[in-house]
């Protein structure tokens, strides 16, 4: 690990170790939700070129299974986190042998489309209780013995899962894998000619990208008891875009500060309704036209070092 | 009443007829679709917005000035592609040299503000809009009823898909267009403004997704939101016609809308779905779509 990159590192843990002290835990723990899904949503852009337009799909697949099997079936929360992040991975290999057949542009319109149809199975379905969603799941106790009632338990618990899935990405981008990986994004052909099984390469970046999503979902449905049709609505999948490309693209630390910054946004805008889509209109435009290294990438740029 | 598989014919016909129209609005649209990316490249994200547009500016017109439905259908078009016009000198000119995916986001990014903008205004619940008098009422064919703006909606829209495919693929402009699109450099060269040529093509998209809207007007509710969920399916029609052919997409669009409208019929569960579930399949066994050639 470089040395700008492991400054970074401490910066951010010791930023969501510190900031419980004056700013609101909970706001912190959708933020390193939000961070997670980023994230996970970055490597398959980032490193893979893949522009997946449906990535909500597996953030509210997560949500929905955890947060049934946390209330219905009384799973305690690990076994209800792992078991959501389970299906979000089986979702994603169903769809990654689908999604992947296509390139480019049509890769986003099919993943679009795919989550689409995922939206309305939930709108439909009778165990995802419709517009309601699922209410008051239990947060139960982790473990055994850590009572996730307790704000700090379940802030421990956030930070734990958040810092595990960023250091997860962290390695495979910087394992030969990922290095595949780049190279399939920088030419595919040639890829291809040196030997590559491209297509294994790019289903299992896509597996990667959704378990990780699924797992960003799932502890999002336990941390707020709620899984609803917003994680699996296409603005949600839009979002996720928004915040990488205001991040940065393809940086490490980018789509952590990009959510990070929508959400505070969000959180502020939150009583002006529909302009808070407007805003984000803006920044799409703002940062397709002028800014596309996003916040990191261009601190990046100017320091010259890689973030 | 006479029955077909167990449904009475009344019930399938009249789903057969929701279908053509749908199907109708998915031709157009995807129409457009094609349009544009065969010379700009990009997918138009906007598009759905765009036919929101149409509507909203049929709606305004027949409110603030007193201009009717016919005046709408002959002046909203242009005015909403000049204001494509606008986004593309603006904005989409300079994405051009980049990787395709950020045309996608620029358009999402601009249907974001527009359907934004539009949901403050006017919040989220439909505006009625009525349908011309000429067209009001409708006729008994015996076997079902059909009325006449919904008979007008299929063969306007036929009309103009045809149209549409007429002067691209056997008109002189139309074959500058064409050579455009397989190689520009070399258009440029024997003297032809590619450039203007992109601006126009793009606002002739543009507009086209607006006479959609001002069609769809009297039929749906005019709301902020009426073109959000419709381009997803559209996006999905595009993915499986693939976006080589004019006149695939155009038979997508319209068979697509019927096999949703019988699945109404047939299996209402599914009807929300059948096109996503036809795309996937299509996808597994001709990855380029049922008229596109792999690139």
């Amino acid at each position: 690990m470089p040395r700008s990159q492991k400054i970074a590192l401490g910066v951010m843990a010791a930023f969501f170790l510190l900031a419980p002290l004056v700013v609101y835990p909970v706001f912190l723990m959708k933020a390193m939700c939000f961070a997670l899904f980023a994230c996970a949503f970055n490597l398959l852009i980032g490193f893979g070129g893949l522009l997946s337009f449906g990535h909500a799909m597996f953030l509210g697949t997560a949500g929905y299974a955890a947060a049934y099997a946390a209330k219905a079936w009384g799973f305690p929360p690990e076994f209800a986190i792992l078991f959501a992040t389970a299906c979000a991975a089986l979702l994603g290999l169903a769809t990654g042998l689908i999604a992947i057949r296509r390139q480019g542009i049509y890769f986003a319109m099919t993943t679009l489309a795919l989550a689409q149809m995922i939206y309305f199975y939930y709108l439909q379905a009778h165990w995802t209780g419709g517009e309601d969603g699922i209410q008051a799941v239990p947060r139960g106790t982790l473990l055994g013995f850590l009572d996730l009632s307790n704000v700090w338990a379940m802030y421990g618990t956030v930070f734990v899962i958040f810092m595990a899935g960023f250091l997860l990405i962290y390695r495979v981008i910087y394992s030969p894998f990922g290095q595949v990986l780049k190279a399939i994004r920088e030419n595919e052909p040639r890829a291809l000619s040196l030997g590559y099984d491209v297509n294994r390469y790019k289903l299992l970046a896509y597996l990667l990208s959704a378990t990780l999503a699924g797992l960003a979902g799932a502890t999002k449905a336990i941390v707020f008891q709620l899984a609803s049709l917003t994680d699996v609505h296409w603005s949600m999948s839009g979002e996720v875009v928004l915040m990488t490309l205001l991040g940065g693209l393809g940086t490490v630390f980018g789509p952590v500060v990009g959510a990070f910054i929508i959400i505070t946004m969000e959180n502020y805008l939150a009583q002006l309704g529909a302009w808070v889509t407007v805003t984000q209109g803006i920044i799409f435009v703002i940062c397709v036209l002028t800014f596309r290294r996003g916040v990191i990438g261009e601190i990046g740029n100017y320091l010259k070092k890689p973030l | 009443m006479t029955e077909i598989f167990g449904v009475p014919t009344q019930a399938l016909f009249g789903q057969l007829l929701i279908g053509l129209i749908n199907g109708s609005f998915y031709a157009l649209l995807s129409l457009g679709l094609a349009v544009i990316f065969g010379l700009l490249n990009i997918i138009n994200f906007t598009h759905g917005a765009q036919y929101m547009l149409g509507a909203f500016g049929a709606y305004l017109l027949t409110s603030k000035l007193g201009l009717g439905y016919w005046w709408s259908l002959l002046l909203v078009p242009p005015i909403v592609g000049a204001t494509g016009i606008v986004i593309e000198r603006l904005m989409l000119r300079q994405l051009y040299k980049l990787d395709h995916l950020y045309g996608l986001l620029l358009t999402f990014g601009l249907a974001l503000i527009i359907q934004g903008v539009f949901r403050n205004e006017y919040g989220t619940s439909g505006l009625p809009y009525s349908m011309p008098e000429q067209l009001a009422g409708g006729r008994n064919l015996g076997f079902m009823f059909l009325p006449n703006y919904r008979a007008w909606v299929i063969v306007a829209s036929l009309v103009v898909c045809l149209g549409t495919w007429f002067m691209i693929e056997k008109t002189k402009l139309g074959s500058y267009l064409r050579a455009a699109t397989e190689n520009p450099a070399l258009v440029q060269a024997f003297g032809i403004n590619v450039p203007r040529m992109i601006t126009l093509t793009y606002g002739f998209g543009v507009a086209l997704a607006a006479f959609a809207g001002v069609m769809a007007a009297p039929i749906y509710q005019v709301s902020p939101q009426m073109g959000a969920d419709l381009i997803i399916v559209v996006f999905a029609v595009v993915v499986i016609g693939g976006m080589g052919s004019i006149l695939g997409s155009i038979l997508t669009g319209f068979g697509l809308g019927v096999i949703e409208g019988l699945t109404k019929v047939f299996y209402p569960e599914a009807s929300n779905t059948v096109i996503f579930v036809i795309m996937a399949i299509v996808l597994m066994i001709k990855p380029a779509g049922l008229f596109g050639a792999q690139k």
